[in-house]
């Protein structure tokens, strides 16, 4: 058993690295001294195998893509440094063969869009946010009532504020008002806010009003 | 205002629906592998020495021949093709007194010449690049490529891929008066 959850172990290590490419370079492409090989591997990676889109040539194994690596190794061991390397490709084939496109001029669009994309999303939505929590708080989004409903309401508000007796929290009797009427217009999960005997609903209301006339 | 805030985006939308159908129907752009411009055009051709393919193969050449008049140096291979496909233009080219070159790339000698043999042979001059090391001097991604190369060993053009009668019509034949012109 041991044997067995240790093998699907070792499979799935291998499945899941095995998606990284295994190494284009030949092993007769391989400089014998490491520094200019760990070199030569480094700028590998930055350049396009220009048949292939979007693969480095050290990802490669296209005949160009070796070309170009053995032409890397042929420059590096003339002596060239990493920059005069890259500039050697880049003045054959341009620009294109630099995976990583340089900042300049004719790719400012490309460099500068994504940031001022991100600058111009967040202020977008932090305006939304704002003018939505304003609404929402000041309660001035379209009226869910028709005109007739509330009148209706306000006039049933009107007759539970005047004849309640000082509630519970002490609030002064306009602003008691002003929490009835909020109660009976706002979202569900506001009513948590309210005091308890408006709670929900008309049924209650009716029930409190009806409590109310009760102990007058 | 509020109006504009529900369109806007759909505008939006459309107008990129737009830009992409027009890239993607816009088959001249779509199919044209120069629509990469090479860096070399305006400079002097790389330096390049080529052998021969065979003893009985005109040919052999380096950038220093091509100087003096304008050359056409075509890239092709006798496993490619579209090469093939061009041949009978290139051959018409260097018929009409042009003086074509060429740089057989990637190839194997034998096969080269049972196909130069097979099919005739234009080229004033051939270069035998077995390694693509002079091809990948002059940034040639692929064959066919043809170079014109004006009098004094500047790189005045370079199209990528097959020359077809349209290509010679609207870009070789005007580029080559230019440079003889000028």
């Amino acid at each position: 058993m041991k044997q067995v959850s240790a093998f699907l172990i070792l499979t799935m290590l291998v499945l899941l690295t095995g998606g990284s490419p295994v190494l284009a370079v030949e092993p007769d492409e391989i400089l014998a001294d490491p520094v200019l090989e760990a070199r030569a591997r480094a700028i590998s990676t930055e350049l396009r195998c220009v048949v292939c889109q979007n693969q480095s040539i050290d990802d490669s194994d296209a005949d160009i893509a070796r070309d170009m690596r053995l032409l890397v190794r042929e420059r590096l061991v003339a002596g060239d440094n990493d920059e005069e390397v890259v500039n050697y490709l880049v003045a054959r084939y341009g620009d294109f063969v630099l995976l990583r496109p340089p900042l300049q001029p004719n790719t400012l669009a490309l460099w500068l869009a994504p940031p001022i994309m991100a600058v111009v999303i967040a202020t977008l939505s932090v305006l939304f946010y704002q003018t939505y929590r304003r609404r929402r708080l000041a309660g001035t989004g379209p009226d869910p009532l028709s005109p007739a409903d509330r009148a209706e309401l306000d006039a049933l508000v009107d007759r539970i504020a005047s004849t309640s007796p000082p509630n519970p929290s002490g609030l002064p009797r306009s602003q008691f008002r002003e929490e009835i009427k909020e109660g009976l217009t706002s979202q569900p999960e506001q009513d948590d806010d309210l005091p308890e005997d408006d709670g929900s609903g008309e049924a209650d209301t009716s029930a409190g009003n009806a409590d109310t006339q009760q102990r007058t | 205002m509020r109006r504009l805030i529900v369109i806007l985006p759909v505008l939006l939308f459309a107008a990129l629906l737009g830009v992409m159908a027009a890239l993607l129907t816009d088959s001249e752009r779509n199919n044209d592998p120069s629509r990469l411009p090479s860096p070399l055009v305006g400079k002097p051709a790389p330096a390049i020495s080529l052998p021969p393919i065979a003893d009985n193969i005109p040919g052999g050449f380096s950038s220093e021949d091509l100087k003096g008049e304008v050359t056409i140096v075509n890239v092709f291979a006798s496993w490619c093709v579209p090469c093939l496909a061009e041949h009978p233009l290139i051959t018409k080219l260097a018929a009409d007194g042009v003086r074509v070159y060429g740089i057989n790339h990637r190839d194997k000698a034998a096969d080269a010449a049972t196909w130069l043999r097979r099919h005739g042979n234009p080229y004033n001059a051939i270069g035998f690049d077995a390694d693509a090391r002079a091809s990948l001097e002059w940034g040639v991604t692929g064959v066919p490529e043809t170079f014109i190369i004006d009098p004094n060993g500047i790189i005045a053009y370079k199209h990528a891929g097959p020359i077809t009668p349209d290509v010679l019509e609207r870009k070789i034949l005007p580029k080559l008066r230019e440079v003889e012109g000028g």
